[in-house]
């Protein structure tokens, strides 16, 4: 699309500036800090009632804030209608209007931005070739399946050239193979318009993982953690992220010198000689579990066992807690009740503050 | 009965299959036999009630407008009819009121369905609620309420001769056509109302938040993404306010508007005052060919329109 989105227009970031949103006097975002750099890809990650779709919507300048301030680029949009934002939207049910062919639906932000009528039909043609669309130009919505329908709705929201794409879990209405190839898709085109800022709301951590360049992850309200995705899940600063990305182990110890305590059994990990003493939560990613003896070997009983083609997930209950274990396609599979070791190497495993659920 | 039901009715597998000669079936045999009936002999019974209630007084009301006083059947009271002002300025009046106020209330009907649809404020549900209510309220209730309101002795001629001390008030059209048009237009706009709240709510808001967010401005989002989605429940409405007003009575009648004369007025008078059966009748059918046509009309352009 013309190298960028925007030619010519300042790249534009998005700022949170203490962002509270409620409705009713219910907090439905509490103090929201945060800033998406120019050309960055920001995924806002969380279960449902987080706030982060509260979040987007307040950038659209669908929700006012009742305290804070939201910048795109230097300028304050706070008090904005939504038609000033110059932004790019994509929902979940694509909400491409019925009544009008694909061109038409592509074409109206356009019009409604009153860009010369002699230009719009190569930017229609420009944004539905960027999609792979242009060949149904002429069909209408209903006449299409719900991945064309979504890509004519990004293509509706690019033709625009927004300095700012905001994405509504797009992908949640599409079925896994179709979200798959969108997943390709969207990182395409997010390589080919490096200068579009985009704000990702997803619950799908495989889709933050992919696509975002940080993670912001969110939990009742707030800002939980935020991070380069590589961070997030190797080194999760908080019990919510690492449950909630990549749903780890997490382990209550007791932390020594160079070592922590799990029930009764003695751990190798790095420890900080400051959390000497202390009770501490054990972070390990199951698929960095391995079945047999090893290393920082745990005893435990199956309690279930779950084929998942390439893999097959173990629940070990140890010292009372359940263990899970992702390891290859076994070719004999443990009973139920069966006694097994369990093992992780000390680096794969990562100490966390105790009740550390946040901030 | 619907036809799907009578054909299972009428093609039981348990009669067809019932043994041809079993001892002491006869009863069961019987029942089958019965259930076997033709579909038409379903039919019979609604389609006569339907006749001797309906159809036959139409027919007699048709047959009348071929009769006229002089005896025997001919076309002569249509001629008759057709010939006189009183019948062509009834019609001329029928049409433009109508018309008229279908207009009036498409274009009130849409914006208040717009603002209880789309603009939150305290009490738009119940707001809502009571256009269900109105929509079972007779029409000359409405036209009664608007005479105490802008009637000649009503509270708006009333405040202003208190107030100026002049003999009479500035409102005196209730008796006028436009009189007649109010009280159209307030009565029949929850009709136009009705479907397009349910339009509205069928209608998915992330089309008007996209719409938004891509630069459309509050009156483009209407014009072009919920007026072309509003189309067929405001061709359902319109239809149904234009047949509606076309054969109303009561309005015209209370209003008591001397000038106003209507078809079903013509109707009235021709039957009751002048005892002139024949020219009524006529003036009936063609208020039923009216009528009959355009909902004939609504229904190509429903189809077409995919309503």
């Amino acid at each position: 699309m013309s190298g960028a989105a925007s030619p010519g227009a300042p790249r534009s970031g998005i700022r949170f500036d203490g962002v509270t949103v409620a409705y009713h006097g219910n907090v439905v975002l509490d103090s929201l800090d945060l800033t998406v750099e120019p050309g960055e890809v920001m995924a806002l990650l969380g279960p449902s009632g987080s706030g982060k779709t509260t979040a987007l919507r307040a950038v659209a300048g669908f929700v006012q804030p009742v305290r804070g301030r939201v910048f795109i680029g230097d300028r304050d949009v706070t008090r904005l209608p939504p038609h000033q934002r110059g932004i790019g939207m994509v929902v979940q049910q694509y909400a491409l209007f019925p009544h009008m062919r694909v061109e038409d639906n592509v074409a109206f932000g356009l019009k409604a931005q009153k860009v010369p009528k002699g230009q719009i039909p190569g930017r229609v043609t420009e944004a539905l070739a960027m999609t792979g669309m242009d060949s149904y130009a002429k069909r209408y919505p209903r006449e299409l399946s719900g991945g064309q329908q979504q890509r004519v709705a990004i293509a509706r929201a690019l033709a625009i050239r927004p300095g700012v794409l905001l994405l509504d879990e797009p992908l949640s209405a599409l079925d896994a193979q179709l979200r798959s190839g969108m997943l390709s898709e969207l990182a395409r085109l997010h390589r080919e318009l490096p200068d579009v800022s985009i704000l990702y709301v997803t619950h799908d951590q495989v889709e933050a993982l992919t696509l975002a360049d940080r993670i912001a992850v969110m939990d009742q309200s707030r800002l939980r953690d935020c991070g380069t995705p590589q961070d997030l899940y190797r080194r999760p600063r908080t019990e919510f992220t690492a449950s909630f990305v990549g749903n780890a182990n997490l382990l209550p110890v007791r932390v020594g010198s160079g070592s922590v305590l799990f029930g009764g059994t003695e751990l190798a990990v790095a420890t900080d000689e400051a959390v000497w003493g202390a009770t501490a939560t054990l972070c390990v990613r199951p698929h960095l579990v391995g079945l047999g003896p090893g290393p920082n070997a745990l005893r435990g009983k199956v309690a279930e066992v779950q084929w998942r083609g390439s893999t097959h997930r173990l629940y070990v209950d140890v010292a009372g807690h359940r263990v899970k274990a992702d390891v290859r396609e076994l070719r004999a599979t443990p009973a139920l009740g069966d006694e097994v070791t369990l093992h992780f190497a000390r680096e794969d495993a990562v100490l966390l503050a105790a009740g550390v659920g946040g901030e | 009965m619907s036809r799907r039901g009578s054909a299972v009715l009428a093609a039981d597998p348990a009669a067809g299959s019932a043994p041809r000669s079993a001892p002491g079936d006869t009863g069961r045999r019987r029942d089958a036999d019965r259930r076997q009936l033709p579909a038409f002999v379903w039919v019979l019974p609604p389609v006569l009630v339907l006749a001797a209630v309906f159809l036959y007084p139409l027919a007699l009301v048709v047959q009348q407008s071929f009769s006229p006083d002089s005896g025997g059947t001919s076309l002569q009271p249509y001629t008759d009819v057709f010939a006189s002002g009183a019948f062509r300025e009834a019609l001329g009046t029928t049409v433009w009121l109508a018309v008229g106020a279908t207009v009036g209330c498409l274009v009130l009907g849409f914006v208040l369905a717009l603002v209880i649809a789309f603009v939150p404020f305290p009490g738009g549900k119940a707001v809502a609620k009571f256009i269900d209510v109105f929509l079972s309220f007779p029409s000359f209730l409405i036209t009664l309420a608007l005479l105490f309101v802008y009637g000649t002795v009503g509270m708006a001629n009333g405040v202003w001769t208190d107030v100026t001390g002049a003999h009479s008030g500035p409102f005196q059209f209730l008796t006028t056509p436009w009189g007649v048009l109010l009280a159209e237009i307030t009565y029949f706009t929850p009709f136009v109302m009705r479907p397009l709240l349910a339009a509205f709510s069928q209608l998915d808001t992330a089309q008007l938040e996209v719409a938004s967010s891509l630069g459309a401005r509050p009156a483009r989002i209407v014009r072009r993404v919920i007026l072309p989605e509003a189309l067929p429940a405001l061709a359902a409405g319109g239809s149904l306010v234009l047949v509606m007003c076309l054969n109303e009575f009561g309005i015209v009648l209370f209003t008591g508007a001397k000038g106003v004369t209507t078809l079903p007025m013509l109707v009235y008078s021709k039957a009751i005052l002048e005892s002139d059966y024949p020219a009524a009748c006529v003036v009936a059918v063609v208020n039923i060919a009216i009528s009959v046509g355009l909902y004939g009309l609504y229904r190509v352009v429903s189809r077409r329109v995919g309503a």
